[in-house]
């Protein structure tokens, strides 16, 4: 099989693509071996297709991952507050956890407590999928704006990460948190009642 | 006839998998980690078809939301990517023709160019090196050429080698068939290697205005 230069033109995208007749190809082939023209043609085909199809193209405007993140989480969570307001209910879950917490040891002194890590990961479900750092200490939801160590993430189930000694990040996982608030809550109305009744 | 591939765009599918369950499942959280390897790709498709830093970023963030919306919808019969992709391009083409409509322009689908591509530069090809592409002005460069193409050109050209989408889903995500996509890309990489052909320094002066002899690589 023999082709010619204008065979050659109109083959030379699928020949790249892998995408012709194994007798083409090496009818191809010789004729690249013998028209510097064509294979000129071939060099420089390919070289658009390497040049294009890296990644370095890609240039995307400083800080659009960071403007998408924060567009989705206005759909996804809309209740969020901003971060200030996060800030605030952070620290108003982690004085209340700890006032309940207090209250449970000191003054009801209901039995041992529980690891620290076991309670304050308690209303996280254990399958739900979170993210940890191997140098940090808390466990986030994906996409939490709080994670450090950005570079070293890995994903595992909220129990694994319990396991290994992990706690819930208290902005990503706040309703869980608070999940976890309401049933400190009702552990502590319980007792209560009991030593009313007797 | 694989897709040409980069190590870049290889995703664990199994792990995509568990998390598309687990977002429609209501773990809304997982939706951050199952976009995050293609928030840069859908931006580049948009800004490819739109040519419009600020179109590309609000169509890129239209994208994902529609994604979050629809993933209930979405069946595995195609890739998660090339989903996504496809949504993208939709939204950037129909941008593209309102934008079109506001100029009075009239609502012409381009046609292919009858006949066979010839090409024009025959001079012996000097490679341009990868590297080049740290170069700002190289891809802009690179950018300008692509964008001198026809949309139906550029289209296919933008999902086949930029997005590293077979022909079957090229032709999918822009309705048309397997043999329009072979035929358009042939003539979208003959034209673009002609544009960037060290033997067409009129080319370069005329149509990406620089001057002759002052190719960024």
């Amino acid at each position: 099989m023999v082709v010619n230069c204008e065979q050659v033109w109109q083959e030379i995208s699928n020949y790249l693509d892998g995408d012709v007749h194994p007798n083409l190809r090496a009818a191809m082939d010789t004729h690249f071996q013998e028209c510097k023209r064509c294979k000129a043609v071939l060099e420089g085909t390919r070289n658009v297709i390497d040049l294009y199809g890296d990644e370095r193209m890609i240039d995307v405007p400083l800080g659009f991952e960071h403007r998408l993140e924060r567009r989705l989480e206005e759909t996804i969570h809309p209740s969020r507050r901003g971060f200030l307001g996060w800030m605030v209910a952070a620290t108003a879950a982690v004085l209340a956890a700890s006032i309940f917490e207090v209250a449970k040891s000191s003054v009801l002194n209901q039995g041992e407590p529980r690891s620290e890590h076991a309670q304050s990961g308690a209303g996280v479900p254990p399958n739900m999928m979170v993210v940890v750092s191997e140098e940090g200490k808390l466990f986030h939801a994906s996409g939490c704006p709080f994670i450090h160590d950005k570079a070293h993430l890995r994903t595992v189930v909220a129990g694994e990460a319990i396991k290994e000694g992990y706690t819930p990040c208290v902005r990503c996982m706040k309703k869980y948190l608070q999940a976890d608030l309401e049933q400190a809550v009702d552990d502590l109305a319980g007792p209560k009642a009991e030593h009313r009744s007797t | 006839m694989g897709a040409p591939t980069s190590p870049n765009y290889q995703v664990d599918e199994a792990r995509e998998e568990l998390l598309i369950r687990c977002v429609q499942d209501g773990e809304h959280e997982a939706f951050y980690e199952l976009i995050r390897p293609y928030q840069r790709r859908v931006y580049a498709a948009a800004f490819a078809i739109t040519r419009n830093n600020a179109d590309a970023e609000d169509i890129a963030q239209e994208t994902m939301l529609k994604a979050f919306k629809k993933l209930r919808q979405f069946r595995a019969e195609s890739r998660f990517s090339t989903w996504l992709i496809q949504i993208a391009v939709n939204e950037a083409r129909m941008r593209n023709r309102r934008a079109r409509a506001r100029v009075v322009e009239p609502m012409v689908e381009e046609q292919d160019a009858e006949g066979n591509y010839v090409p024009r530069d025959f001079a012996d090809w000097r490679e341009i090196p990868s590297e080049t592409l740290e170069r700002k002005e190289v891809r802009e460069k690179l950018a300008e050429a692509l964008a001198s193409l026809g949309d139906i050109y550029r289209d296919v050209f933008v999902l086949r080698d930029m997005q590293h989408m077979s022909i079957e889903e090229t032709a999918k995500a822009l309705g048309i068939s397997t043999a329009s996509v072979k035929t358009r890309l042939l003539r979208a990489r003959l034209m673009l290697r002609d544009l960037l052909a060290p033997g067409l320094g009129g080319t370069w002066s005329t149509r990406l205005h620089l001057a002759k002899g002052t190719k960024p690589w």
